[in-house]
């Protein structure tokens, strides 16, 4: 005998509950490309992939006496549970922040959300029944999606141009969709800087997308993470200054830093009162200490600073992702140019799957976010998401550079096949990819 | 008891992988009371070797530095012991363009297979290339890089159609393709351990993935894939799939560990791969091999600690 057999054999599956997990959860495995994401993390790759906000240049010594200062002073109350709603004086503190974007609001209306993504996660638990649509951009952001998908809905994406959501693409898809016997519950935007593609609806493209939603009574869900991080000119007013129906989502993620997970929903009284159920069925309370140190920090710090040291860091950013886009793209490539946010989103020269491409990048370490991860209906394998929040001026253009040495070499292996446009080669076995905000 | 430093993580596609992996052995010899450092390949590594006190390494690296051997000679040439197969075993046996002829030549079945850099499809053309490969291979037939695990890089080809973008896909991973023959079959995993008594084979592992193909999300999706282990096979069969392993893990010159992923067809087992780096996660398959042998996890991840310790001290 060479081996050691044994009589009594095992049959698993290594998770004994594999049958009994509800149907929602049935997209949420492995993936080769969030393992891909995995090396992403690694100093001798470019990541332009996530959208890690870079918050290097806070004034840490300061805010860590101001939050030693808190605790000592305030310890026994910012340590405690809260309200469900969340503390009255970080919503007053809202409401001046909405300000700058032409807001006015009543700090009734609001609910504090641990990050936005969790008001998100809110709107979409109190809205929407396994079936229901909701209206995203074409593309739009990864994490809703996820989240809407966690609650069964159906995503429909509608058409965007230069300025963003098309409005008569808006009205067909609700009308289309209504004549189908489908219940449309909600239009979820974002105007300012939209992630994945950096696009800006200008005010006249807001004001008839509101006139579209409100012939066709449909809700708006306005997310705007962003806004304040206009890189030249003032913010465009928020699509809830127009109209105070419309549902906004805030958040100190990137005006100040995402690790105290504090975002917050404004949205109409009724909306507002069940909101604040399911956010006490969720959390019983959102993060008391962060609304503590967040409320300190905008009383005794110069925000509206920060926000514009911010400008200046990231505008110094995009300017280089922008460069190096010109230098270093092959003929064929495109990219938009926003005018704030995070991401740059690139369309490749016909053929080039991004997905397929993205461990040809790897090896030449530099990673982004395949285009199809923007879309729940599979499309987007011609595009990228490229952030320029994070890595250095340097870095960003070393990173364009080996982006567009992988797509050459990608492009070149094409010819050499011959494979034509219509013969994309696309790498459907990936898996889904990464949350990444 | 010894000082390990486990070694996961590295710069290749199956980074992820390989840090899952390396959490659990170093979980398994802390338990058998080790000091266990985790360590990445990085600049700091050096150092960190030099900071430990007469440590053994444990190579959990999957795919690149980690498991073609280019880091176990630097442990040779630093004179560090290490768990696993040497510089220059480890490197023949992680590339299938080199392990497969040599196994072959030992009297293993293997598949049909040709493997080809990407400048040869360049220099002679690749529609000649493509239209040898549909003749001589056949179809179906699965095209794979020549240095990758966990299945990245691998298409299943059934028309030659597909046949182009399925080696652009290998090529993502590496310069040199492999198109072999497709074998239907069960699918039948046998690892092979050395704690200083000689080679011996596990109970083999059938796997049987859910969706029918033993992709990544197959491999790393707990509840994906079915495992009988021992697998369903005839003794003689089960035997025959032990004796292969073996045959591979000697002729390759591996030590201590070693994988051998097979297929039984028509009661016959096909040599597909050899795995120096074997996975390790909560979903591998050398961990079930161990449960399925009635040993524990912990005591053999210690028995080859101890093994690569006598090793040098036997050099000594």
């Amino acid at each position: 005998m060479v081996s050691s057999l044994e009589a009594s054999r095992r049959d698993t599956r290594l998770d004994p509950y594999i049958d009994q997990y509800a149907d929602r959860t049935g997209s949420m495995t492995v993936s080769a490309v969030r393992a891909l994401f995995s090396v992403a993390n690694r100093p001798e790759v470019v990541s332009l992939a996530g959208g890690m906000p870079n918050i290097t240049d806070l004034p840490l010594g300061d805010l860590g006496a101001t939050f030693d200062e808190l605790i000592q002073s305030k310890g026994v109350q910012a340590m405690q549970y809260g309200s469900g709603q969340g503390e009255l004086f970080m919503r007053e503190k809202i409401v001046e922040v909405m300000a700058e974007e032409a807001i006015h609001a009543n700090a009734d209306d609001i609910v504090i959300t641990c990050g936005s993504q969790q008001a998100l996660d809110l709107v979409t638990r109190i809205f929407i029944d396994p079936g229901d649509v909701i209206l995203c951009e074409a593309p739009s952001y990864v994490g809703a999606m996820g989240t809407f998908n966690a609650y069964q809905a159906q995503i429909h994406h509608v058409e965007m141009d230069e300025h963003g959501l098309v409005p008569d693409a808006l009205r067909q898809a609700v009308v289309a969709l209504r004549a189908a016997g489908k219940a449309v519950k909600f239009l979820y935007t974002i105007p300012n800087f939209n992630n994945p593609t950096g696009i800006t609806q200008p005010l006249e493209r807001r004001r008839e997308v509101l006139a579209v939603a409100r012939e066709l009574d449909v809700l708006v869900v306005e997310d705007n993470p962003y806004g304040l991080l206009t890189l030249e000119g003032q913010p465009i007013d928020a699509m809830r200054s127009m109209d105070d129906q419309v549902i906004y989502l805030g958040s100190f993620s990137k005006t100040f830093a995402p690790g105290f997970r504090i975002g917050w929903v404004l949205a109409p009284h009724a909306v507002r009162e069940r909101l604040t159920i399911a956010q006490e069925a969720a959390v019983l309370s959102p993060p008391v200490f962060s609304q503590f140190a967040i409320s300190t920090y905008l009383d005794r710090f110069d925000w509206r600073g920060q926000i514009e040291s911010f400008r200046g860091m990231y505008r110094a950013r995009r300017d280089a992702m922008l460069a190096g886009l010109e230098a270093h793209m092959p003929p064929g490539t495109t990219w938009t140019t926003p005018n704030g946010g995070f991401f740059v989103w690139v369309t490749l020269p016909e053929g080039i799957d991004s997905q397929a491409l993205l461990p040809r990048a790897v090896n030449e370490r530099v990673a982004y976010v395949p285009g199809t991860a923007f879309y729940a209906d599979g499309f987007g394998s011609r595009n990228m998401r490229l952030s320029f929040c994070f890595p250095t001026p340097e870095r960003i253009l070393e990173g364009t550079r080996r982006l567009g040495k992988a797509i050459a070499d990608e492009l070149d292996m094409h010819t050499t096949f011959g494979l034509g446009a219509d013969e994309r080669r696309h790498a459907p076995d990936l898996g889904p990819a990464p949350d990444l905000s | 008891m010894t000082n390990v430093i486990v070694l996961a993580g590295g710069l290749s596609h199956e980074r992820d992988v390989s840090l899952r992996s390396g959490r659990r052995v170093a979980q398994a010899l802390r338990e058998t009371g080790h000091t266990v450092v985790e360590a990445d390949v990085n600049a700091d590594l050096v150092q960190t070797l030099a900071s430990v006190s007469d440590p053994v390494v444990f190579p959990v690296l999957h795919g690149g530095a980690g498991e073609d051997g280019a880091l176990r000679s630097v442990f040779d040439l630093l004179g560090v012991p290490y768990v696993g197969s040497s510089g220059p075993a480890a490197r023949a046996a992680f590339d299938k363009a080199v392990a497969t002829p040599i196994v072959a030549q030992a009297g293993i079945r293997t598949p049909r297979a040709s493997a080809l850099p990407h400048d040869m499809f360049r220099e002679l053309g690749a529609a000649n290339l493509i239209g040898a490969l549909a003749e001589r291979i056949g179809f179906p037939m699965m095209v794979k890089p020549a240095r990758s695990g966990s299945a990245l890089g691998c298409t299943k080809v059934s028309t030659a159609a597909e046949l182009p973008a399925a080696v652009v896909a290998a090529f993502s991973y590496g310069e040199i393709a492999i198109v072999e023959e497709f074998i239907e079959g069960v699918e039948v995993a046998v690892s092979v351990i050395d704690t200083g008594e000689g080679p011996r084979a596990l109970p083999g592992v059938e796997i049987q993935p859910r969706s029918g193909l033993y992709d990544y999300t197959a491999r790393y999706t707990a509840g994906a894939t079915r495992f009988l282990a021992p697998a369903d096979l005839d003794a003689e069969v089960a035997e025959a799939c032990a004796e292969m392993a073996l045959t591979a893990h000697r002729v390759l010159g591996l030590r201590d560990l070693s994988r051998t992923d097979l297929i039984v067809r028509d009661g016959v087992p096909v040599f597909l791969e050899v795995n120096v780096a074997p996975g390790m996660t909560e979903t591998s398959l050398l961990p079930l091999a161990i449960e399925a042998s009635d040993g524990s996890f912990a005591d053999v991840c210690a028995a080859l600690v101890a093994a690569a310790r006598t090793r040098i001290e036997g050099v000594a």
